[in-house]
């Protein structure tokens, strides 16, 4: 038995175990180890610090500002379009646009957004690509003209999708049905080519541009220049606090030479009817009204057309998109007549009493060539050529005359070239010559094609407006001012002139008047009180014969050509109707008649107001004796 | 073995130190949750610390010796709190750590167990009673500290798990493990690092890779790395000032008030402010050190570098993280993030160190 020892200590000496202990004393080094470590860890940290905050404060603080400080476009609307007499045609109407702040955009967020949108996925992916390669901070449009639905969605799904961004946008506003569409034109998102072509260098990827017309044309007066709204954000992209405002720039407003009566009417008038009616005044050369048909509704292009749309108008047979007014090139048919008159008479070739006799047809040059009207007109000079509109006058005319005499005339006149109207994409026309079917064709001018060009057949094509500027500038008596849309001074418009003989230009004039008040060919376009010149054509597509055989019936009727001015003194108006398979000009005569009155009956309403007011204040002024209350009437 | 225990002998410039920490806080958490959902966080703050600062009373009245005799039943308890969390626990930000206590209060359990295991290290290494900690026992020790640590990491929350290790392993330091093992644990720590990279949950996975290139992915996983790099370097030397950090106040910054409080502080005071910040708590874990010192015993030493190591490794860890030293592991700053577990915890842990204090004169 091991008697317990009376000291601890000597177990433990004697024991072989370590001994134990309770001192602290043996850790003293190692927590010394422990306060170096800390000292490190301290300095540790300190130096993470100083590298952060002393050492790159910039950087970082600019990757702050980078976090909060977001760029919103404000856009700045688009000119307003205006009649001549200052009523607006095209306005613009604000609209809701959704934008994606790609800074904070995820992948994953797009397909759920497409659905809510009711967008198309792969478009809407699309749609983001297309500016990836540009800094994060630009947005990416990813929808305009918000329905409410749409609104509702954005405005509930916030929180979930904070990329979304909502715009206030102007839109355009286009006139309804289509009138003056083809004048106005549309505007669009600016497309991937236009972006790399250098005249719209300066447009951004997003920025909606005239893609058509006027709208085109006039881009850049028309366009604002977008601000800038700098505002912080916080982490769910909600705006705290707008530091700073770059204002948007308005564009400016443009002022045509359309009055919205003339066209409204000469719309009217074209109703159901496809072609074109173009009104100038030929003293300046400002358009009064343009009318092409079959028209289209530029709203559906505000923006971005739908595919639908689209396909609707560009697969339309009758190119509804065509601007037939600078674009169609037909035939002018015997609205070419007063021209080659003006031609002989000019030319000393013939005199007011030269005469020919019209059986129903001529043989010339070997081929028998038939007047319209079969029994024959009998002995016409001038102004019976014109005034019945009679082809074999013209036929001989023209063969005397020969083609380049024609062709001299027809260049003064304006064919062949284009006007120089300040829309885009106009079509010049063909005035025939030796020359040009000896660079086109390679052989001589037969002397037998000279007749048919005579009556405006043959090769021979004009545009409606071109039409309207040749007789314009005759009915003046040789002043060609050049056609424009938009308001300017009479100094600035460019002007051809040439020295008719005024002798001359009457007994033309004489002879269209005679056309429309005489008996001729273009009576439906007679005006009470007003002297009406004008002339008809009937242009052919192909021989009556041929269409018959072929029974093509409508497509290759006639067309209907009418150019009508007034007053036969001094003429104020010129219009030209150009009515697609009319058949016959005197149907065309009616829609010049429709147009050239509404210009009178409203200048005519004008005086009279006019009168009134000078009337009024005519009396105010002579006053009544003072004291005497009340509006003094005139008796 | 009554003793006049004197008032005198608390600890008071580590009390002063760390209400002045707690005071920045309070300001910092009012600032940082202006105009948001957590307005009232700030008094409730302070609700915390004067609590806090009662517990750390209680626990300073007790004989820390007589402590010891619960370890036992303690580390069973935090062992079946912690299956209960993990059985009913609420889940918040991906992971199961709360378990509700009713009046709307939800304690962190995990956040406690911290000091359970610092009282289970200091009693293990008290009653070997040798200068060298043989590697056979360090194994036990070790085995007895990675239950709740594995239960913790289960949860997930690596954060808090490391701390337990980081108490043992500092407190095994000190009780002589030799050089030979500490290189040991070191070579298996590196060696273990690619075997336990196949059992870290994804989103652990993806806070190491962001750490180590938090560029690959901004808006995901590195997001809260850059943010808060953002912030503090946004700074610069003085701040941009209270109430003026755009980071913290847009909310850029991810939980401004809790875990990344220090990042918000660092933006809106700057160099200056991080410095004086850190002074402080660097006097406050030296002053605990040197309690250490002048324990009367090896229990009373091992709690207090406990302590102190529990502390060194919340601060390097979360200050660490704030300035893109370290990966984003979730776990509080001492004494200023918002959350009563934590703040409780750290004055218990106080309360600790004060009780050895108290009683380091040996009659």
């Amino acid at each position: 038995m091991i008697v317990p020892p009376a000291d601890q200590n000597l177990e433990q000496q004697l024991s072989d175990k370590p001994p134990l202990r309770d001192d602290t004393r043996f850790a003293a080094g190692k927590i010394a180890i422990f306060q170096y470590a800390t000292v490190v860890i301290f300095l540790f940290l300190i130096s993470g610090f100083w590298r952060l905050q002393i050492q790159n404060p910039e950087f970082y603080g600019e990757r702050a500002q980078q976090n909060s400080i977001k760029s919103v476009p404000i856009p700045g609307p688009r000119g307003r379009i205006l009649d001549r007499d200052g009523r607006v045609i095209v306005d613009n109407h604000s609209s809701f646009s959704l934008l994606l702040a790609r800074e904070s955009a995820k992948d994953e967020h797009l397909r759920p957004i497409a659905q809510g949108l009711d967008l198309d996925y792969n478009d809407l992916v699309a749609r983001v690509q297309r500016v990836r390669k540009q800094p994060k901070y630009v947005t990416a449009t990813i929808k305009d003209e918000l329905s409410p639905a749409d609104l509702a969605f954005v405005d509930s799904h916030h929180d979930f999708f904070p990329e979304m961004v909502l715009i206030q946008t102007p839109r355009r506003l286009y006139p309804k049905n289509g009138t003056l569409a083809h004048v106005i034109g549309y505007t669009g998102e600016i497309s991937e080519q236009e972006l790399d072509a250098p005249e719209f260098a300066k447009y951004n990827q997003g920025d909606v541009v005239g893609k058509f017309g006027i709208e085109k044309q006039y881009n850049d007066t028309l366009m604002g220049v977008d601000g800038q709204r700098q505002v912080v954000v916080d982490n769910r992209g909600q705006v705290r606090q707008t530091l700073a405002t770059i204002k948007a720039v308005e564009g400016k407003d443009l002022q045509l030479t359309i009055d919205l009566d003339l066209q409204t009417v000469a719309e009217l008038a074209m109703d159901g009817k496809n072609g074109s009616v173009v009104a100038l005044d030929p003293r300046s050369g400002e358009v009064l009204a343009m009318v092409s048909r079959p028209t289209f509704d530029p709203n559906k292009f505000a923006v971005r057309i739908k595919t639908k749309d689209w396909r609707e108008i560009a697969d339309n047979p009758e190119h509804p998109m065509l601007n037939r007014a600078i674009q169609a090139e037909q035939a002018p048919g015997s609205t070419f007549k007063p021209i080659v008159a003006l031609a002989g008479l000019e030319t000393g070739t013939i005199d007011d009493h030269w005469s020919v006799h019209c059986s129903g047809g001529v043989a010339l040059y070997g081929k028998y060539q038939r007047c319209w009207w079969k029994p024959g007109h009998g002995t016409q000079s001038l102004h019976g050529g014109i005034v019945h509109s009679c082809d074999v006058y013209f036929y001989t005319l023209g063969a005397k005359l020969g083609i380049d005499n024609l062709a001299f005339y027809g260049d003064l006149v304006g064919f062949g070239q284009p006007t120089g109207i300040d829309l885009p994409h106009e079509k010049s026309g063909l005035m025939p010559s030796e020359k040009w079917k000896l660079r086109n064709y390679r052989t001589k001018w037969y002397a037998g094609e000279t007749p048919s060009v005579a009556i405006g057949q043959g090769a021979l094509i004009v545009t409606p407006l071109q039409l309207a500027r040749a007789i314009g500038g005759i009915a003046v008596g040789g002043k060609w001012y050049q056609p424009h849309m938009v308001k300017k001074d009479l100094s600035q418009v460019k002007v051809s002139e040439w020295t008719l003989n005024p002798e001359h230009v009457k007994g033309v004039i004489d002879g269209m008047y005679g056309v429309v008040n005489e008996g001729g060919t273009g009576v439906r376009a007679a005006l009470p009180h007003l002297e009406v010149c004008g002339k008809t054509g009937t242009a052919q597509l192909a021989s009556n014969d041929y269409v018959k055989a072929a029974g093509l019936g409508h497509a290759m009727k006639d067309n209907a050509w009418f150019v009508g001015f007034a007053p036969r003194s001094a003429p104020e108006i010129v219009v030209v109707a150009l009515f697609e398979h009319g058949e016959h000009g005197q149907f065309a005569a009616a829609i010049v008649r429709d147009v050239i009155k509404a210009h009178f009956d409203k200048k005519e309403r004008l005086t009279q107001v006019q009168q009134n007011q000078t009337r009024t204040v005519a009396a105010l002024r002579l006053g009544v004796p003072a004291g005497n209350s009340g509006l003094a009437l005139p008796r | 073995m009554t003793r006049y225990l004197s008032p005198r002998d608390i600890d008071w410039t580590v009390l002063l130190i760390v209400l002045l920490i707690c005071g920045v806080g309070v300001l910092q958490i009012y600032s940082a949750t202006r105009e948001t959902d957590y307005t009232s966080a700030w008094w409730k703050q302070i609700v915390y610390v004067a609590g806090g600062l009662f517990l750390m009373w209680l626990v300073m009245a007790v004989d820390y010796h007589s402590m010891l005799h619960y370890v036992p039943v303690l580390y069973i308890g935090s062992v079946a709190a912690l299956l209960i969390t993990y059985l009913v626990g609420e889940k918040a930000y991906g992971s199961r750590r709360w378990i509700p206590v009713g009046f709307g209060v939800h304690l962190q359990v995990s956040e406690f167990v911290k000091l359970v295991i610092i009282l289970l290290v200091a009693r293990y290494l008290t009653e070997l009673r040798t200068d060298e900690l043989e590697i056979r026992e360090m194994l036990k020790l070790a085995g007895l500290v990675l239950i709740p640590t594995a239960l913790v990491m289960k949860q997930p929350d690596l954060g808090t798990s490391l701390t337990y290790l980081a108490v043992l392993i500092a407190c095994a330091f000190l009780a002589g493990l030799r050089w030979k093992y500490v290189a040991i644990i070191g070579i298996v720590t590196v060696v273990g690092l690619p075997i336990s990279w196949q059992f870290l949950n994804e989103y652990q996975k993806g806070r190491i890779v962001s750490f180590m290139d938090p560029e690959r992915d901004p808006q995901g996983k590195g997001y809260q790395l850059i943010q808060s790099q953002i912030a503090v370097g946004s700074g610069g030397m003085f701040g941009k000032g209270v109430t003026k950090g755009t980071q913290t106040q847009l909310r850029f910054l991810p939980v401004p008030h809790k875990d990344f409080i220090f990042s918000a502080f660092a933006e809106e005071h700057g160099f200056v402010g991080v410095t004086i910040l850190l002074s402080l708590f660097f006097v406050l874990v030296m002053r605990i050190v040197q309690n250490a010192h002048t324990a009367p015993d090896r229990v009373g030493m091992y709690l207090c570098m406990g302590v102190a190591a529990l502390l060194l490794f919340h601060i390097l860890v979360n200050v660490g993280m704030v300035a893109g030293l370290m990966p984003v592991t979730g776990i509080p700053l001492p004494f200023m993030s918002f959350g009563g577990s934590s703040v409780w915890t750290f004055f218990l842990a106080l309360g600790l160190v004060n009780n050895v204090r108290l009683r380091r004169f040996v009659n």
